[in-house]
């Protein structure tokens, strides 16, 4: 190994470590938290809930994150259950649409809270 | 693990080791060697069957469409014995057929940004001789991993994405130091066609 390999080797992984760092330092802000979206089982994207998307999931879910909360909006499915399921915002809270075998999660942030379960 | 030869002294090719098949540089030397048809025939197939290899291997880190790179190897050999152009060439003929063989068009358009920009950079990286195979490999698989997050980046129009950063800046530095060593050991033992 020539010195510029070590230089490069420590830049990468100091990099990374920074961008983790930042990271993690959003999360614990409660402010970064995202809404991934997995269809069968594989991750279809993630998304980050403090910025308004559209999201079409591979053509048949309409996700809209907005106000810092995703809502499925609309869907091919038969049953429709995923569209009537209330806007996802807090840490765990899924929206899930079986027919469509599409997930979406909300991970990082604030914890879901009590009241959650009341409703 | 011992120092590779890197610089390609001229001289070196006039004593033919033996191997009987005269071997003429590419006049005007510099950037690599004559085109060999069949030599570059043989490097393809064995880019293709890495790609197919690469199939093969889960290696999911939550992007559609990232992969491995273990095809680098072969970019590497290709770059270290017959220069940056040929290499890129050969880069760009794998993604397409590999494309249309494994993957779909949004295969191909990760593929072509991480190797394209990961060839770049490490021809660049080669030719400020201040990298031995095992530096010019990391550059190879850091790069190719930059430039797949950054078509998914566009593909998906999500800057979320760059959440993976981390992720593949280190598994692009350690596939790329063990390609380095693999590339290392194999030109030990490759004859120079
Ligand atoms: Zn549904």
């Amino acid at each position: 190994m020539k010195k510029g390999d070590w230089i490069w080797l420590a830049a990468v992984l100091g990099a990374a470590a920074v961008l983790f760092a930042i990271y993690m330092a959003y999360q614990g802000r409660g402010s970064a938290a995202v809404a991934v979206v997995t269809v069968d089982g594989e991750e279809f994207g993630v998304y980050p809930l403090d910025q308004d998307a559209q999201i079409w999931i591979n053509g048949t879910n309409e996700l809209v994150i907005r106000g810092h909360e995703a809502d499925m909006v609309s869907a091919d499915c038969p049953d429709q259950v995923c569209v009537n399921q209330k806007p996802a915002s807090r840490n765990g809270e899924t929206i899930v649409c079986l027919p469509n075998k599409v997930v979406v999660e909300i991970r990082g942030g604030q914890e879901a809270e009590v009241d959650q379960v009341a409703n | 693990m011992g120092e590779v030869q890197e610089r390609r002294p001229e001289p070196e090719e006039g004593q033919g080791q033996g191997r009987g098949r005269g071997q003429e540089e590419a006049p005007g030397g510099g950037n690599g060697g004559r085109f060999h048809p069949a030599y570059f025939g043989m490097y393809l197939a064995l880019a293709l069957i890495l790609s197919y290899v690469e199939t093969l291997i889960p290696f999911y880190v939550g992007i559609p469409g990232v992969k491995l790179g273990l095809t680098n190897l072969v970019i590497v050999l290709m770059l270290y014995d017959r220069g940056a152009s040929q290499a890129l060439v050969l880069s760009c003929a794998r993604v397409l057929l590999a494309g249309f063989l494994f993957g779909n068009l949004s295969s191909i358009l990760y593929s072509m940004a991480g190797g394209v920009l990961s060839l770049l950079c490490m021809a660049g990286a080669r030719r400020t001789g201040k990298f031995s195979v095992y530096g010019v490999s990391m550059v190879g698989g850091v790069t190719h991993n930059i430039g797949q997050i950054l078509v998914a980046m566009a593909v998906v129009e999500s800057v979320g994405i760059a959440f993976y950063l981390p992720v593949l800046l280190v598994s692009g530095v350690v596939t790329g130091a063990l390609i380095g060593v693999a590339a290392a050991e194999v030109r030990k033992r490759l004859p120079r066609a």
